[in-house]
């Protein structure tokens, strides 16, 4: 294809920059803008700083003419971690859309879970939004997550992503659910060695998630790409229903079942994939988003979200 | 709590008795309440939530959903969080939560009352996709609710340790206690005497509409989340236009 536009990374854009390139030119309506000084109420009792946005943007915006809500998380403040106001943010956007019926809710997820510095209020906002994903859905309204930030998209947060309809990554993603880091602090460096680098993409990122069937689409690194794939995937998203049905959590069902009988013995990513009958692993890592997705097609798993 | 906690728990919820079995930490079946039968999930010995329990939950909601229409599901917490091995994240944890989380959801939507008990201990991501996705969660009063232990989020947070338990004295913030998520509306009501007649109150009164920053609010132990709702529903609209579903507050602008 060819490239009409300036390439943006993605990975290193923050989040307004991703908003920016990802969205149609200025039709981004931010409610609660860092202008509204609604801050935590928990980091300064830490002395930790507070950001006038607290973390997250959230408004109304137009993606190729269509009607969009949208969050984006600040992986620079805080991780991208969800407090009080954060949670509060993005479950106004989502109650919002069952009022004004957006086409799509567009989540650009960059979190590592719950703000530890707001514990149990951070715990029970995650909780709050996971309810609101999923009512907006109950609604018939889809939800879209992008996650391609350095930060990955962690704990709870990595829970409610795979609540939404379709989740589209970069291979730079990271979607899991403990850190790494998280896992060797609790059981030692031989259960999950988190300096390793290869072996931290191999477990969390975004190719080894689609070949498993837990996201939808593998897209380059840039923005640009994420706009190409967002737009597919509200169009896609509007041919069938938005809720969850019964038919759908049994596909989902028989998915993880059978994950676990097929995948049980395997100590690593890479047996997983030759499982798959990928001849050659060790060249998954080196491939571009569209070779891998091509290599891809005719051996990951998955089913309709 | 000793190993057979639940056993005396689920004595004390149903007196009229019970078909719950324990496997490998996993509690399901039956049990009496008044007329009805309530389908009970649950775990034990502060078991971590792995892939296979996690999966074994979702199965025993659906079996509900499709078996027993509108049976109500009680959930039976105590867990330390989800496990934390390089297997389970591997085969993608985070998926079978959401799982479980999602079939908790299609079960409330199909007209099942879902209502949980914290009975000894919640955590984390274990939590969130049990007792926090009931219509209502209750806790007994000993049972302990938290994130996660102060050592390992001093570590993280790199806030020294004797702060964070300086503030876990005062701040319903930091304390582990299930009085402080009664606070910020994360628990409907901590239950202490005749259990069996609390938890037939609590299906009577369930409600399917997530009101717990409403309620949180009400209490004072969050005091923000519910105005920065309020204020993004109405974000741009002439003032009167409040819609936020099910609270009555007024649209109070954060401060």
């Amino acid at each position: 294809m060819m490239q009409q536009q300036p390439i943006h990374s993605y990975l290193e854009a923050n989040a307004r920059e991703r908003l920016q390139h990802l969205l149609d030119v200025d039709s981004l309506e931010e409610w609660l803008p860092p202008s509204a000084r609604v801050t935590s109420p928990h980091l300064a009792q830490l002395d930790a700083p507070v950001a006038f946005d607290d973390g997250v943007v959230v408004g109304r915006a137009r993606l190729a003419g269509r009607t969009v809500f949208v969050a984006a998380q600040e992986g620079g403040f805080m991780g991208g971690a969800v407090g009080e106001v954060h949670g509060a943010k993005l479950v106004g956007m989502l109650q919002r859309a069952i009022v004004e019926r957006p086409q799509a809710i567009i989540l650009l997820l960059e979190t590592g879970g719950v703000r530890l510095h707001e514990a149990n209020a951070g715990l029970i906002a995650v909780s709050e939004v996971m309810r609101a994903v999923l009512a907006a859905r109950a609604a018939q309204i889809p939800v879209i997550v992008l996650i391609g930030g350095s930060n990955g998209c962690f704990g709870g947060m990595g829970i409610v992503a795979r609540c939404a309809n379709i989740i589209l990554m970069s291979e730079e993603g990271r979607l899991a659910m403990s850190g790494p880091e998280v896992i060797e602090t609790a059981n030692g460096v031989e259960e999950f060695d988190s300096r390793d680098r290869a072996l931290v993409w191999r477990t969390t990122g975004g190719k080894h998630r689609y070949l498993l069937g837990d996201c939808q689409g593998i897209v380059a690194e840039s923005i640009e790409a994420f706009r190409v794939a967002a737009v597919q995937a509200i169009d896609a998203c509007l041919a069938q229903p938005a809720a969850l049905t019964l038919a759908a959590l049994d596909a989902e069902h028989l998915l993880l079942s059978e994950r676990l009988v097929r995948f049980d013995a395997a100590a690593d990513p890479l047996a997983i994939w030759a499982a798959l009958g990928i001849v050659d692993v060790a060249a998954i890592p080196m491939l571009e988003a569209d070779a891998f997705m091509a290599l891809a097609a005719t051996h990951r798993l998955g089913v309709p979200a | 709590m000793h190993a057979s906690g639940w056993q005396a728990v689920a004595a004390r919820l149903f007196p009229q008795g019970h078909a719950i079995v324990e496997v490998k930490n996993f509690l399901s079946g039956t049990a009496t309440v008044g007329l009805t039968t309530v389908a009970v999930i649950g775990t034990t010995d502060h078991t971590p939530i792995g892939v296979e329990i996690a999966l074994a939950q979702a199965h025993a909601v659906l079996d509900a959903v499709r078996n027993h229409p509108k049976r109500p599901i009680l959930i039976l917490v105590d867990t330390q969080g989800q496990r934390l091995r390089h297997r389970d994240e591997m085969l993608g944890i985070n998926s079978y939560m959401a799982h479980l989380g999602k079939c908790i959801e299609f079960a409330r939507l199909q007209g099942h009352r879902v209502i949980a008990l914290v009975y000894d201990q919640a955590l984390s991501g274990g939590f969130i996709t049990s007792g926090l996705m009931a219509d209502a969660c209750y806790a007994l009063p000993q049972a302990t609710i938290r994130v996660m232990g102060l050592p390992a989020m001093a570590r993280i947070t790199k806030v020294p340790e004797e702060r964070l338990i300086e503030l876990a004295g005062h701040s319903p913030v930091f304390a582990p206690g299930p009085e402080n998520y009664l606070k910020m509306g994360g628990i409907e009501a901590i239950w202490e005497g005749d259990l069996a007649s609390l938890l037939a109150q609590a299906l009577t009164q369930a409600d399917p509409v997530d009101r717990r920053s409403a309620t949180g609010h009400l209490r004072g132990g969050r005091k923000l989340a519910q105005p920065v709702i309020e204020a993004v529903l109405a974000a741009g609209r002439p003032v009167a236009a409040s819609t936020s579903p099910g609270t009555a507050h007024d649209a109070a602008k954060p401060a």
